[in-house]
């Protein structure tokens, strides 16, 4: 990837000064290269050495941001092949396509179902992400009209015109809203490149094959565009997976500048059938897009796809988590119910959800379990007798609950007897297994 | 001038291990055809850099009792089939599975606690019923485990079934059942890479030959811990791809068991309106849980829906065609 410690030595004054802090110039080379410290802390560098350095030190995959500001889609910047090596940052983009040439309000009562969708897992809020608008009318006045729609709905946008007269008329809807020009093809690139370069928009490069691709990638680049998203054409389940996967090692194995640069996929262009066009969706997800156009909106294949990218997108180093403490659900009162569970988000939400469902306010009491599941944690002994008695006393339950009874998952029967002995003015009641079945368990409790 | 892209083609020195399931006639056992899963020497559909001889296979799970619990949904999928194993093994036959996984749940102590010699019969019923090798598991305790899974192995001698599943405080009895009986076994561990390394290790010291076990690393559904399989599957694949002998089976997920636990797809009542139609909903669960799989490296995909299964055999049909 980067420079190694001796290649950026060559680089630095070679003085030995040390007032970067370090005893001589390739101590410091050798931090650089370990990306421990930064360039700026030596005051020496040359003008030149410092461009190269930049070069060198630049990410593989280039940060694109489309959207306004609030909200942005910033894909790009990866630094691993496989989420377990690190982590996946930069989640890709759900984009849902709409034509100008729709009637009026069934355009807008599908602009604003992507607008207004939101959905909470585990305590995040999870939105479709903006909306590729497609010239169909040729028209340059309805395509402006259409920008103009989608940029008042505040969403981001990709914009899919072949004729520049056209796209221009976009970009002047959407200015400094940053949208995705698609695409830059062969034929129309330098009318394309100058379009981007005047309006500061990201551009879609589309070139069948990576050779082609690479080679208008460099061209336009040539005419000063930095912001690229590639397009190698690919539209199938298997050729894509070639492609994007080639793509993605180029970069960061190889550090193969010209193809750099994140990439959209067209899983509705894959396949007439709704629900492979979300499974394909799917796949790029897992496997390396940054922009996903999709052609049907349903909440029903939005969610699980939502679901699967925060799965993927997860840091494998730390699980989602929520602090420990006693929760109030509901308006709980000192005779309200108890029940105690780990901390690990999704856990907490699952369990959580259910006892509001219930409509029996009640205690929650999430012991500090490092952030894993009720039997992981109890295989790992973060969730046993004892830990749970910690919880119990050090988080003020008895101040705040009269009674002493305490109900424990089902998946954990087996600790009673020991939580008994830590707890030894408590009564220990095994709750339900599955969180589905805690209302029924809370109304016969309440009952 | 045309731009020279570099060549990413990796040259890897592993390969999964080839593991055939069922018997022919000529080979000692009644199956109409095999099914040979592994054998690849390249990451999940790669065909760019190496051979994927074999492509993934589906099995249908199919319990020897009606199911209680089941989703609404899937019940209501299968119908009368469900009260008569033979019957379900037959429409699972037809509706496209490559292989029947077949769960012996009544002989759950809490369950019916049904006997080997029941299990015998359900399992004579199923290979009469259909052509496809067969998977078989026990209800998941581990003494029962024991009990059906070894008057399995006898009454279905010679036939490579795959039992399961063994795990590593029980495992023998399964494995000797295997070993005399010409039957392939299920290692099954923990979402851990060393794990199943050690697992396999431990099956084959019984001299159990290696063309005779799958590992299970673990399922996780969508949403329940997906990305955890994912990326452990990941890791073996890798591993495997780079020469580690013991991570070289291949691999077996439960895709729609775990699916089909959550509440995406269970239930329907008092959930938002933004998780939209419920059947689609629940497909999906079930489908992008296998997909992801799939594109993980799992060589056999233990299904639950019909239609599920029809939109996974179309999927791997593309992700087999080389591009
Ligand atoms: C993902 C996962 C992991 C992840 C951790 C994820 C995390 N942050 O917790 C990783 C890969 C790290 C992991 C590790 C291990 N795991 Co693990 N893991 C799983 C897996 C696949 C899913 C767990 C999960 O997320 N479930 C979803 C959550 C929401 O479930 P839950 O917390 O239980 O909550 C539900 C109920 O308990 C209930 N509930 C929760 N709280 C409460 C409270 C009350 C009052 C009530 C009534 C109900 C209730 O509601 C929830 C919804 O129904 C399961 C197998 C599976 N498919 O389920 C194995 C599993 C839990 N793991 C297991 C094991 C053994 C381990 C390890 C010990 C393996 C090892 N030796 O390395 C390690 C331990 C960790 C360590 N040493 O670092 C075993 C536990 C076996 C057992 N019966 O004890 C399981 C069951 C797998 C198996 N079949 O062997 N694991
Ligand atoms: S400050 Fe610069 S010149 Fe001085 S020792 Fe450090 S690297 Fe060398």
């Amino acid at each position: 990837m980067g420079l190694s410690g001796l290649a950026i030595y060559k680089l630095l004054p070679k003085t030995n000064c040390k007032e970067c802090g370090f005893p001589t110039c390739l101590a410091f080379a050798m931090k650089l290269a370990a990306r421990q410290v930064e360039l700026s802390a030596c005051p020496y560098v040359s003008d030149e050495a410092k461009a190269v350095l930049d070069a060198a030190s630049a990410p593989p995959i280039r940060l694109v941001k489309v959207g306004p500001e609030e909200r942005k889609v910033e894909v790009g910047n990866e630094t691993v092949l496989f989420r377990h090596e690190k982590t996946f940052y930069h989640p890709p983009g759900f984009f849902y396509r709409l034509k100008d040439d729709e009637p009026a309000d069934a355009f807008a009562a599908r602009l604003e179902a992507v607008a207004n969708y939101g959905v909470e897992r585990v305590g995040i809020e999870l939105k479709a992400d903006g909306i590729a608008l497609q010239s169909a009318a040729g028209s340059a006045d309805a395509f402006g009209e259409r920008a103009a729609q989608v940029v008042s709905a505040g969403l981001p946008l990709v914009l899919i015109a072949d004729d520049p007269q056209v796209m221009e008329a976009g970009l002047k809807a959407a200015q400094g809203m940053a949208p995705l020009i698609y695409a830059a093809n062969a034929e129309n690139w330098e009318t394309m490149a100058s379009l981007a370069a005047q309006y500061g928009a990201p551009l879609a490069v589309f070139g069948e094959g990576l050779e082609t691709l690479a080679e208008l990638t460099e061209k336009i680049k040539g005419k000063g565009v930095e912001d690229m998203v590639l397009d190698p054409g690919t539209r199938g389940w298997s050729d894509s997976l070639a492609a994007f996967t080639q793509l993605r090692r180029l970069a960061i194995k190889k550090n193969y500048r010209p193809l750099g640069y994140p990439i959209i996929a067209f899983p509705g262009e894959g396949t007439e059938d709704e629900l492979e066009e979300a499974l394909l969706a799917g796949q790029y997800v897992a496997k390396y897009a940054g922009f996903i156009v999709m052609d049907h909106f349903d909440p029903a294949s939005l969610y699980p796809l939502l679901t699967l990218r925060q799965n993927i997108y997860t840091d494998p180093q730390k699980p989602i988590q929520v602090s420990p403490g006693l929760y109030e659900i509901g308006k709980p009162t000192p005779e309200s119910p108890l029940l105690v569970t780990t901390n690990f988000s999704l856990t907490y939400f699952s369990v959580a959800g259910e006892v509001e469902g219930s409509g029996i306010p009640a205690w929650l009491l999430v012991a500090d379990s490092e952030g894993m599941s009720v039997l992981t944690a109890w295989a790992a002994g973060k969730f046993d007798a004892e830990r749970i008695a910690k919880a119990v006393k050090s988080m003020g339950v008895a101040e705040k609950v009269a009674h002493r009874k305490i109900i424990i998952p089902g998946y954990v029967s087996s600790i009673s007897g020991e939580l008994e002995d830590e707890l030894p003015d408590w009564e220990i009641l095994v709750g339900p297994r599955e969180a589905i079945n805690i209302p029924s368990f809370l109304k016969q409790f309440a009952a | 001038m045309a731009a020279s892209v570099p060549s990413v083609q990796e040259k890897w020195t592993g390969k999964v291990r080839e593991v055939t399931l069922g018997a022919l006639p000529a080979d000692g056992g009644t199956r109409g055809r095999t099914v040979t899963v592994g054998g690849e020497n390249t990451l999940p559909f790669l065909h760019f850099e190496g051979e994927v001889p074999h492509r993934p296979a589906i099995a249908i799970e199919i319990w020897d009792h009606p199911p209680e619990d089941w989703s609404p949904i899937l019940l209501e999928a299968w119908g009368d089939v469900l009260q008569d194993v033979g019957a379900w093994a037959k429409k699972a036959e037809e509706v496209g599975a490559d292989l029947i996984a077949l769960t012996l749940d009544s002989a759950h102590p809490e369950k019916g606690n049904t006997s080997g010699e029941q299990a015998r019969a359900t399992v004579r019923k199923v290979l009469e019923a259909t052509t496809l090798p067969l998977i078989v598991y026990g209800p998941g305790q581990v003494d029962k485990d024991n009990e059906v899974l070894v008057a399995v192995a006898e009454e279905a001698a010679g036939e490579r079934v795959a039992l399961g599943n063994c795990e590593e405080g029980n495992y023998r009895t399964i494995v000797a059942a295997a070993l005399a009986h010409g039957h392939l076994v299920i290692g099954k561990t923990p979402i851990d890479v060393n794990l199943a390394k050690q697992l396999n290790i431990l099956i084959s010291d019984m001299r159990l030959d290696l063309d005779r076990i799958l590992m299970d690393p673990t399922t996780g559904a969508l949403g329940y811990g997906l990305e955890y399989t994912y990326s452990v599957m990941e890791r073996l694949k890798l591993a495997a791809l780079m020469g580690d002998s013991m991570t070289q089976q291949p691999m077996i997920v439960t895709t729609g068991f775990e699916a089909w636990r959550a509440k995406e797809a269970r239930v329907n009542e008092g959930v938002p309106a933004e998780w939209g139609d419920w059947t689609k909903r629940s497909l999906l669960w079930e489908t992008i849980t296998t997909m992801a799989l799939l594109e993980a490296g799992a060589n056999i995909v233990v299904m639950r829906h019909p239609e599920a299964v029809k939109k996974i055999r179309q999927v791997i049909d593309k992700l087999m065609t080389k591009a």
